[in-house]
């Protein structure tokens, strides 16, 4: 899929390339952990038709992850590519969110980190179509149509679980309460992005807050589950400081290619 | 460059997974770009959904059937923009999934929402069928029963 055409220097200016290259990776990142996570799945699934969707929607992140990687590595302008970036970097380097690299834990769990994260994705990349950064524009415009399947999908699973048995809301219960306080990272901003907002390169996490939050209200009401509430919440992936899972899934992951850096199919 | 001519080639390229359609009826060929002067004349075709597997093989089998007709010269680029939508599959393309047990999807925006409308069950002709999973076999597909004739069979989701 590298074969992509992306013009990598359309309309950057050179003070932006490197908060550019750090944005790009953010949402690289985002979608490649997540999609490793859910590829966890595969086989392991509660029944048949879960085991088809989570693989399918870690196929569709995977997707995602190799044409921002590779518009990140084109902006980068230097010998690596998405690969390069995928398999070559060390925790440290890694910006996606504590969210998505948070671990399975049961299908409750899981259910509950792709509904939160879809809940997000999908208005922020509807925003993303409009970013004045073309490829950007159009990889999400691209992706939009597939994320929009996995918001309903999880939402649907929420509303089953939450209403569902004794036993499955309050794994449902577990699962929020585990992941609500990696909420608020979602919607940060800082100098590297507030710089490509005010560019009208990237969407305004913050403004889409009131938006996720009608919508998550709305499914935990039909779920007949309450508002999760969480005293503090818990960031730093967007600069690095992750949770001991990140580690341990990178090792996974970046085992074969590390190990025979030449392998190929 | 003899655009009818690659057409023709490009028109005998079925797709990996759905092998009874072409690439062109698929609406993954987007059209024939001109070469001039130092640029190639090329094919451009765009991905289904961003991470099909079946991408690379496309890629691959257009380029073996160019080459095979002599049209080594001509390019393969993928385009994102506009992004591939189920609306361009052909009505010759959407009688070749139905014959091949695979409803074709809805035409039409309004059509995206889920479940907007009972698929019609391409073996009995029947609209009183359900979704069964959301995801068939690809990600393409969802997995639908016919509630008359009891089959199960896939739909191309609209996308």
């Amino acid at each position: 899929m590298s074969g992509a055409t992306l013009t990598a220097d359309a309309g950057v200016a050179d003070e932006q390339r490197a908060a550019l290259f750090d944005y790009l990776l953010r949402l690289g990142d985002d979608a490649l952990i997540l999609s490793q996570q859910l590829s966890e799945w595969c086989g392991h699934a509660p029944v048949l038709e879960v085991d088809l969707s989570l693989a399918n929607i870690a196929l569709d992140l995977l997707g995602q992850s190799t044409l921002l990687l590779d518009a990140a590595a084109k902006i980068e302008g230097g010998t690596r590519d998405a690969d390069a970036l995928a398999f070559h970097r060390d925790v440290l380097a890694f910006r996606n969110c504590l969210m998505v690299e948070q671990p399975n834990g049961d299908f409750a769990q899981t259910i509950t980190r792709q509904f939160l994260y879809s809940a997000f994705q999908a208005p922020y990349f509807a925003q993303l179509t409009a970013s004045t950064y073309t490829p950007l524009a159009e990889i999400a415009a691209k992706a939009l149509k597939e994320v929009t399947y996995h918001a309903d999908l999880a939402a649907e699973w929420v509303i089953r679980l939450g209403d569902g048995t004794y036993e499955s809301r309050q794994r449902m219960l577990d699962g929020l309460d585990w992941h609500w306080r990696f909420v608020d990272e979602l919607f940060d901003m800082d100098a590297i992005e507030s710089g490509l907002a005010a560019a009208g390169i990237a969407p305004d996490r913050a403004a889409l807050r009131a938006e996720f939050d009608a919508k998550v209200a709305q499914v935990l009401s039909d779920a007949t589950l309450p508002a999760p509430e969480y005293p503090r919440a818990t960031r730093g992936g967007r600069v690095g400081h992750h949770s001991e899972h990140l580690g341990h899934l990178l090792a996974v992951m970046q085992f074969l290619p590390r190990t025979y850096p030449d392998a190929e199919w | 460059m003899d655009a009818s001519a690659i057409m023709a080639v490009l028109e005998g390229v079925p797709d990996p997974e759905i092998p009874v359609v072409s690439v062109v009826d698929l609406g993954i060929v987007r059209g024939l770009r001109d070469g001039e002067g130092e640029r190639s004349p090329a094919v451009l075709i765009t991905p289904t959904y961003t991470g099909c597997p079946a991408t690379l093989a496309i890629e691959m089998s257009i380029r073996a059937a160019l080459d095979g007709a002599g049209f080594g010269d001509v390019r393969v680029d993928t385009v994102l923009s506009p992004a591939w939508t189920t609306d361009w599959i052909s009505d010759r393309g959407r009688e070749q999934l139905k014959a091949y047990g695979i409803a074709p999807p809805p035409k039409g925006a309004n059509a995206r929402s889920l479940n907007a409308q009972p698929a019609e069950c391409p073996r009995c002709g029947s609209h009183d069928t359900r979704e069964i999973s959301r995801f068939g076999s690809t990600p393409c597909k969802a997995l639908w029963q016919c509630n008359d004739c009891h089959e199960p069979f896939d739909l191309f989701k609209c996308h």
